[in-house]
């Protein structure tokens, strides 16, 4: 049996010759899908093909030398970095969009103000992010370049993301269930924790994906605060250069461009890691 | 004995006035039905025996709600009105978590921790709540995987399961199949021996079949208000003729 609901070329072309503008539309719609996609493949493969031949184990050597550029102490601060910053962030960012979705009245002062600050917030680029952790954390506190500093100065870049997304997340959820939960006589702390919170748990995720990605990319708001110091940290008042910020070093210095490409590799499938790792949580979280 | 005493309740939604000085006393064990027009306050009404309108932005109420005696918004502690007074809400809503949870939630909310006393809670609701065979070997199982039919069973042994003293039912049926309303129409008439039900329901014969009590609405006040079987049969009041009889609404 033939499948009549499906069009042949010979029709589709048919169509196209009564409407022109139509086929150049549709032609224009489909360059511009196979140029983005083709922009993607394209970076991936040009990093993976410039970044594969330039690791070696070297690379990975516990001390970073002159000689030997290791990037291992930049993996150890990348990843301090990161959960320093989550651990700063995503309490405060949740904790705030629970009050904003689930707390306040409407048509409250303070609602209007936290929320005008968060969208302003994140619209700042990050080396004012930079300046401003430089100018408090760094001089003002007196922490010096450190990574305490960068991980507060990330933790306030990142906050208005992980508030924005946990406020949709938390949005999304019906309306019937809190109904349910406050029928039952649950007051509202256990609501929220117990029927909110969890079905919202994909998309607070989400969020936090995100920020990992800021984290980890960003150069310009902690070559200010944390520093460039190419050695894993002796605590968090030690400064020491993230991933991003060690691939910065290396091409600026312009001796060891390709060692940068190694780290860029390093870098892309840790990005793609993260976000598999944690689409696989989101999945196994939302099935329960 | 009446469960409910509302005297000269009025509720605004902002300067709207919803209720109109409504007096109404609902006996205990029986099921008493909220019938009207849609937007005429019966919903608005049910929502004020357990404080649901608390949560509406805006709502101002005044007169007085009496449970067995005692003022409701006076100062009671509002999880323990609503422990007493259940809820079975128009659209099924069951938690997203699995049957044997959705159930314990409410004896958990109230301090139950015992596996055993849990069990025996969960397995009680959903047989009074005439669903324990077509549940039962799939307790640990989203509740969302369940008919539109069964969910609203699901919701009424979480409601039974803290064991209320009262029962609020708004259109209880209005979203599911014939079959469906018929297995929660016999539930309900089970349910009177131990339970005081309030219905609020579009649908009249749903009210003539399983009401003893029957409550008109028109325009946020009631109407008329007696025995369902002289409401439908000898209606005192014209408006109330003319709505049952088709006239209107």
């Amino acid at each position: 049996m033939s499948n009549i609901n499906k069009r042949d070329f010979r029709q589709k072309i048919n169509t196209y010759k009564r409407n022109p503008v139509s086929l150049i539309l549709a032609l224009l719609v489909i360059l511009s899908a196979v140029i983005t996609a083709g922009i993607l493949l394209f970076l991936i493969g040009y990093i993976l093909v410039k970044g594969i031949p330039n690791l070696s184990l070297d690379l990975f050597a516990w001390e970073y030398t002159t000689k030997n550029v290791s990037m291992t102490p930049a993996i150890i601060n990348t990843i301090i970095m990161t959960l320093l910053s989550l651990l700063i962030s995503v309490p405060l960012g949740v904790g705030s969009a629970i009050y904003l979705v689930e707390y306040a009245r409407r048509g409250n002062k303070l609602v209007a103000v936290v929320r005008i600050t968060a969208e302003t917030l994140s619209g700042i680029p990050s080396i004012v992010y930079g300046l401003f952790g430089f100018l408090l954390f760094v001089v003002a506190c007196g922490w010096n370049y450190s990574i305490l500093a960068g991980a507060m100065t990330l933790a306030i870049m990142v906050l208005p993301l992980i508030m924005r997304t946990t406020e949709e997340a938390l949005k999304s959820v019906p309306d019937s269930y809190r109904e349910g939960s406050f029928g039952l006589g649950a007051g509202r702390l256990r609501t929220v924790i117990r029927i909110v919170l969890p079905p919202a748990i994909p998309g607070i995720l989400a969020g936090v994906i995100l920020s990992i990605g800021r984290i980890v990319g960003e150069t310009a708001a902690l070559i200010f605060t944390a520093g460039t110091v190419a050695k894993a940290p002796k605590g968090l008042m030690s400064s020491g250069r993230t991933l991003a910020v060690h691939m910065y070093a290396l091409l600026s210095e312009g001796l060891y461009t390709k060692q940068a490409y190694a780290t860029a590799l390093v870098l892309l499938v840790a990005v793609i890691g993260i976000n598999a790792i944690s689409n696989f949580a989101a999945k196994k979280l939302t099935k329960e | 004995m009446d469960k409910f005493s509302i005297n000269n309740l009025e509720l605004y939604y902002g300067d709207f006035k919803a209720l109109k000085g409504i007096n109404l006393q609902i006996p205990a064990n029986e099921i008493t039905a909220f019938i009207g027009p849609s937007g005429c306050g019966k919903s608005t009404l049910l929502k004020s025996l357990n404080r649901m309108n608390d949560l509406v932005e805006g709502c101002t109420i005044t007169g007085q709600v009496l449970l067995d005696g005692e003022d409701i918004y006076g100062d009671m502690d509002i999880n323990l009105l609503r422990k007493k007074v259940g809820m079975v809400f128009q659209k099924p809503n069951p938690f997203p978590m699995s049957v044997y949870d959705n159930i314990a939630f409410g004896p958990r909310t109230h301090g139950i921790r015992s596996k055993a006393l849990l069990d025996d809670i969960v397995e009680k609701s959903l047989q009074d709540a005439a669903i324990w065979e077509e549940v039962k070997d799939r307790l640990k199982r989203s509740a969302l995987g369940l008919s539109g039919g069964q969910q609203q069973r699901i919701c009424i042994a979480r409601a039974l399961a803290v064991q209320p003293d009262a029962l609020l039912m708004d259109e209880p049926t209005s979203a599911l199949d014939p079959i469906s309303t018929s297995k929660i129409e016999d539930l309900v008439t089970e349910l009177k021996n131990n339970y005081t039900i309030i219905i609020v329901t579009h649908n009249m014969q749903q009210a003539a079949r399983i009401s003893d009590k029957t409550a008109f609405f028109l325009l946020g006040e009631i109407v008329e208000f007696g025995e369902t079987e002289n409401l439908f049969s000898t209606p005192q009041d014209k408006r109330t003729e003319d709505y049952i009889t088709g006239r209107f609404g």
